[in-house]
């Protein structure tokens, strides 16, 4: 793993972008939009969204464990629960 | 099949292939008149797929369970802790190993498609493919606990995992209370699949 290139570092707050565009996207629909931690750094790996359509997936793309708060979420849940989501770094942006 | 004599006033049972059975059946055979694989091949990959079963990942538990040096390398590098145990986990591109505690508990769900420790655990049950795991292993946790027989405290911690990328995902379920003096192959017993994606606990005794 090299986190030198990482865009975030665990315990910084990120925010899922909210888009909506065809193809092979792993980002799931309830989280996007949302606001949550990053909690570890997984590593490089090759981009989903392009090996679905038979390239190669470069440039790799750091994928992150991306944590939230259940409550955050949805309108019940318990306090301490947290939801975790392998995110791609393109998905994420800096959030306050 | 539609015939005419079917056609007599009241419905039959269908024995009809969905459209995706129908679609991968006429996928295999231009496959083999093409000559790009063979039925051998194929019966290699169904024993392949079938000699993968839960019973690698309750070898595991256990084996961490009795062996704190083991469970502490399971957890730092999973794939080589498999390999110290004869494990082939290499198919998986990242392996998480996810630890419980008493004040802690996380399960694992893909909410896109199916994402599942193969390798580890063989096959996933057809309800962890379902739609009603995927929305409410989510939205309710605790409820789908409760399904199977896990009715935790509220100030347990709950965290689910969505393996939504390359990240494949393995419960590591508390010990359970009593089992101080069992030996490992007993233990191994008591570790189910359910409680490897984390719906449940372990057993606390080994099933009839």
């Amino acid at each position: 793993m090299n986190a030198d290139v990482a865009r975030f570092r665990p315990g910084d707050r990120v925010k899922v972008k909210f888009e909506d565009r065809p193809g092979h996207i792993r980002t799931p629909w309830y989280i996007r939009g949302k606001t949550g931690w990053i909690e570890r750094i997984h590593g490089e790996f090759l981009n989903p969204e392009s090996l679905a359509f038979g390239r190669d997936g470069l440039p790799k793309k750091t994928l992150y464990l991306v944590a939230f708060n259940q409550s955050d979420l949805w309108d019940k849940g318990n306090n301490a629960d947290k939801l975790l989501v392998d995110i791609y770094e393109h998905w994420l942006d800096p959030a306050a | 099949m539609n015939t005419p004599s079917d056609e007599h006033g009241h419905d039959h049972p269908k024995n009809e292939l969905s459209h995706y059975a129908k679609r991968i059946y006429a996928i295999r055979d231009l496959l083999l008149e093409k000559g790009v694989i063979s039925e051998k091949d194929i019966q290699c990959q169904i024993d392949y797929q079938e000699a993968r079963s839960p019973a690698n990942g309750a070898k595991l538990v256990a084996r961490a369970w009795v062996d704190p040096a083991f469970k502490a390398r399971f957890i730092a590098d999973p794939k080589a802790a498999c390999a110290e145990m004869g494990i082939d986990a290499t198919a998986i591109n990242e392996f998480v190993v996810l630890e419980n505690k008493e004040n802690l508990r996380h399960m694992v769900v893909c909410t896109l498609c199916s994402c599942y420790p193969r390798p580890i655990l063989g096959r996933p049950p057809d309800w962890y493919k379902s739609f009603n795991y995927r929305q409410r292993s989510v939205v309710d946790p605790r409820g789908v606990m409760r399904e199977f027989g896990l009715h935790l405290p509220e100030d347990v911690e709950v965290r689910v995992h969505d393996s939504t990328a390359d990240i494949r995902y393995l419960v590591l379920p508390l010990r359970p209370k009593g089992t101080e003096d069992w030996s490992e192959a007993d233990l191994a017993k008591l570790v189910t699949r359910d409680s490897m994606i984390g719906v449940m606990d372990a057993l606390d005794s080994i099933p009839e």
